[in-house]
């Protein structure tokens, strides 16, 4: 602690051990098919929402200059067909993807980020503390989520930001309860004895020695979350609480049955923009559970 | 509403710590189980009163939350005059204290009584009175048939493990699982209930009677609508199941216990009937239980897609006006049903595996 030697030394040690242990989770995952077709999506996904203003522009979402007449079945001029504003439902699709994906992306580092927190210091403070928030826990964990982000997002004003935040307060608790016993398990080891004992207080302990070790979790729970996150959004747009002046695929959906294609069966309009949702979730669904069992053998899972 | 929670919760806790630890520090012998499992049962229903509890006060917080007038969102920005808004205040309380407010909320919750709804101006706990028995004939019949579709398949996924039908079968769940309930609803009633093409639909869209039967052909008519909202909800919800299903039953797999039983010359199909699949059984229980909230999901975007008139159907409906005390009310309604089903589940969990509990 006194030169910058003997600091610099154990640092780069710690730098060295890590880089080594992402290579080795690299090798490992590499092993799994299913994670590595999810990645392969998922960078096509990426690259689609990031590229979207070069290749379809802000201006597909224009009602008033609609190329084409609305509700067209699916042509060489326009491969998915029109919505009922006669726009081109392939850019569409395309531009909601920015906006889902998004939505989708914060709400779940909301959603970790709290639950890593409360997890953490749960497991960290014993007593008093650790019993009310893990009971507040619970309580999120039984009440039916999409119900409580719905009453919320009633009561507020329809933005992005409301979708967020009601995904994200919302969807916490597992990740609390996962991170909680991770917590548990790590403060438990000798070493975090040796720190406390060489005067390491509460904040150098959660964030330097047990925050490290909950990280790979920490991760693989929000590839799980931003799936759960896209479903939740494309909901809550279904059911017109989302925000009405962006495109997004749920809020597509919602267009597409207000203007009546179920009932009279125009099929293309309905089929895009939820194929996408299921193919996202599906997507970091995959991922997520190929980070798990990477970190977690003994689950066993998609394998 | 997040300060809210907390408090209550922080509350109410101190006075459901007290018999809580009593189930569990019980380790006298088996004479006194019957006064363990009492203790234990009485700790659960204390912290289940506590959730509901907890749910009242969240919300009577979360409907006050709104900026503005709910009066205002109510007439939906239409003028009106000012004897008319504090008429309108009045009826709704509105110009009480907020702790007058909140205990008259408090009171007549209690008693069942959950406030008007704005536009069908009839008392709350009425509509869900009526509502009720649609929603429980669709998700009855749907959770029988899923609970047992996803049980079925999971255990011989599990037993299978790694071979091509167990990664068919996992791999189609877990699509199934990532599918919007409402899309997937969607599509259900153009193939089914519109037709695609050449081909009728063979399923009403929508509803559920056509009305003007009764006795056996009634009964067949419900039966019939029941078709397409059941299909969508078990396709949905069975994926949960045989996740779960699959890898209790796995981490069953390598026991001594199944060793035995096959070293005693039991057939493969009786150690999997007799021996894995009770012991698998207990934590699949639990689970489907936990995830009863994602039940509540899929069933409120069911009746939404196929105009079912029960409570999820009526949740869309006050959702779009915004009709406040109906939603409040299913909020309410909602929540608690979910404890409560926990809490049973909680209660009947040790009478099934003797480990738990003492």
């Amino acid at each position: 602690m006194t030169a910058d030697l003997v600091q610099e030394t154990p640092r780069r040690l710690a730098w060295q051990r890590r880089r080594r242990s992402a290579v080795r989770f690299w090798q490992q995952y590499r092993t799994h098919r299913a994670g590595l077709v999810g990645l392969a999506a998922l960078a096509l996904f990426a690259l689609a929402a990031l590229t979207a203003p070069l290749t379809v522009g802000s201006d597909v979402a224009g009602v008033t200059d609609a190329p084409g007449s609305p509700l067209q079945p699916p042509s060489g001029e326009f491969p998915l067909g029109t919505d009922r504003f006669g726009r081109d439902l392939l850019g569409l699709v395309v531009w909601g993807s920015r906006v889902s994906l998004l939505v989708g992306l914060l709400a779940a580092v909301l959603s970790v980020v709290i639950g890593t927190v409360v997890g953490i210091t749960a497991g960290h403070f014993r007593g008093p503390y650790a019993t009310v928030l893990m009971r507040i826990t619970d309580w999120f964990l039984v009440m039916p989520a999409l119900v409580l982000a719905i009453a919320l997002a009633t009561v507020m004003t329809r933005s992005l930001g409301t979708v967020i935040l009601a995904i994200g307060v919302t969807s916490w608790p597992t990740t609390a309860r996962l991170v909680r016993a991770q917590t548990l398990a790590v403060e438990s080891r000798p070493y975090i004895e040796r720190a406390r004992a060489l005067g390491g207080g509460h904040w150098h302990v959660m964030t330097r020695h047990v925050l490290p070790n909950v990280m790979p979790l920490v991760l693989a729970q929000t590839t799980l979350m931003i799936s759960s996150s896209v479903l939740a959004e494309a909901t809550l747009a279904f059911l017109g609480l989302g925000d009405p002046t962006v495109i997004s695929w749920g809020g597509l959906l919602q267009d597409a049955r207000e203007a009546g294609a179920v009932s009279s069966g125009d099929w293309w309009y309905l089929v895009p923009p939820g194929i996408a949702i299921a193919v996202v979730a599906l997507t970091f669904t995959l991922c997520g559970r190929a980070v798990e069992s990477v970190l977690n053998p003994r689950l066993g899972v998609a394998r | 509403m997040q300060p809210t929670a907390p408090d209550a919760a922080s509350a109410a806790v101190d006075k459901a710590a007290v018999p809580a630890p009593a189930g569990t520090a019980d380790r006298g012998p088996r004479a006194r189980s019957t006064t363990a499992y009492l203790r234990y049962g009485a700790g659960k229903a204390g912290g289940a009163a506590v959730s509901l509890l907890a749910v009242l006060v969240t919300g009577f917080f979360l409907f006050r939350l709104i900026p503005g007038d709910p009066v205002k969102t109510m007439t939906g920005g239409r003028p009106i005059s000012a004897e008319q808004l504090a008429a309108y205040r009045r009826e709704f309380g509105l110009d009480l204290p907020v702790w007058r407010q909140f205990t008259d909320y408090c009171g007549k919750a209690l008693t069942g009584d959950l406030g008007t709804s704005y536009q069908f101006r009839t008392p709350v706990i009425d509509k869900i009175g009526e509502a009720l028995p649609n929603t429980l004939l669709l998700t009855g019949t749907a959770f029988v048939l899923y609970t047992a579709l996803g049980m079925f398949l999971g255990t011989r996924a599990a037993w299978r493990h790694g071979k091509l039908g167990d990664r068919l079968n996992t791999g189609l769940a877990l699509t199934l699982y990532s599918v919007p309930s409402f899309w997937l609803g969607l599509l259900v009633i153009i193939v089914f209930g519109v037709g695609l093409g050449p081909v009728p639909g063979l399923f009403p869209t929508g509803g559920m009677e056509s009305g003007g039967k009764e006795g056996f052909a009634y009964v067949l008519d419900v039966a019939h609508h029941l078709v397409l909202p059941v299909l969508t909800l078990v396709a949905v919800e069975y994926g949960q199941t045989l996740l779960v299903t699959r890898s209790a039953l796995l981490d069953e797999m390598g026991s001594d216990y199944l060793t035995t039983a096959r070293a005693k010359g039991l057939r493969d199909d009786l150690v999997r009937r007799r021996h894995a699949v009770p012991n698998a059984l207990l934590p699949t229980v639990t689970l489907v239980f936990v995830n009863l909230g994602r039940t509540v999901a899929g069933v409120i975007l069911v009746e939404t897609v196929f105009s079912w008139p029960g409570l999820g159907g009526l949740f869309y409906q006050a959702l779009s006006v915004p009709d406040l005390p109906l939603v409040q009310g299913l909020f309410l309604f909602f929540a608690s049903a979910v404890i409560v089903m926990n809490t049973l589940a909680d209660l009947i969990y040790p009478l099934l595996d003797p480990r738990v509990g003492r």
